[in-house]
């Protein structure tokens, strides 16, 4: 276990790689030219973070003709999602909203 | 991940808000309020009381008014039920208000989660997009 956390956290640690991911996460399966027209990096750079987040099984890929399609894995993400950070953030966002209501109340 | 992990499990958030314990109170116990902050609820402030909040994915929770003592503390079960007993939640949600010389301190206490429950309370759905905005928070403590 201590070992599939190291590889999701170093896989995870890189900006750009985490934004590829998080993209997928987001707006379903894409291509690497997808991926590539908005990361702001090469299509070699975003085809070798997309290896590594393979690697750490973060992603799957696809052929269809000469496209590979990619898409996110969450399951990968098991062992990191624990319920209470869950929870805590969940909290967090009802007190900030919480706090605009306050703000908006009659004294 | 913890071998020593017993049955249950807290989450506890705290913050100062710069506003008087009254207002918060109101703001806490009020259906129409709840609504703004937390969810769609048919809250009563009485010991015994049973409600539903009901949340924007669906989901409805149970509860149960426990404790209320005005102005300080507000107490009620936090329960949702499954027919995946993956999924189901059995919990306790604790508002303790402490005033301070510039407004309140508000603790919130959930407890009651047992270690194996990882998917309860709308699971992906609803912890995913927590679990992004937190991700460089945990990326950072992992360091």
């Amino acid at each position: 276990m201590p070992n599939a956390h190291d590889m999701l956290f170093r896989t995870l640690a890189d900006p750009t790689r985490r934004a590829i991911f998080e993209r997928l996460c987001r707006e379903g399966e894409q291509t690497v030219a997808a991926l590539t027209a908005r990361s702001g990096v090469s299509q070699p750079a975003v085809s070798k973070h997309l290896g590594l987040l393979k690697r750490a099984k973060l992603v799957r890929d696809r052929h269809e003709g000469r496209q590979t399609h990619y898409s996110a894995q969450l399951n990968a993400l098991a062992p990191l999602i624990d319920w209470t950070s869950q929870m805590t953030g969940f909290w967090q966002s009802r007190f900030d909203q919480l706090e605009d209501l306050l703000k908006r109340m009659d004294q | 991940m913890n071998q020593q992990a017993i049955e249950t499990r807290s989450v506890v958030v705290e913050r100062e808000f710069a506003f008087p314990p009254e207002k918060l109170w109101r703001a806490l116990t009020q259906p129409h309020l709840i609504e703004e902050w937390l969810m769609k609820n048919d809250f009563k402030p009485n010991v015994g009381h049973h409600f539903n909040l009901r949340g924007d994915w669906g989901g409805v929770l149970d509860c149960e008014v426990l404790a209320i003592e005005p102005n300080k503390t507000l107490s009620y079960t936090w329960n949702f039920a499954h027919d995946d007993a993956a999924y189901n939640l059995t919990s306790v949600v604790t508002f303790t208000l402490t005033a301070t010389g510039t407004g309140t301190h508000l603790r919130m206490e959930q407890s009651g989660f047992r270690a194996d429950q990882p998917k309860a309370f709308g699971g992906a759905k609803f912890g995913w997009q927590k679990f992004l905005e937190n991700l460089d928070q945990l990326l950072a403590r992992n360091d």
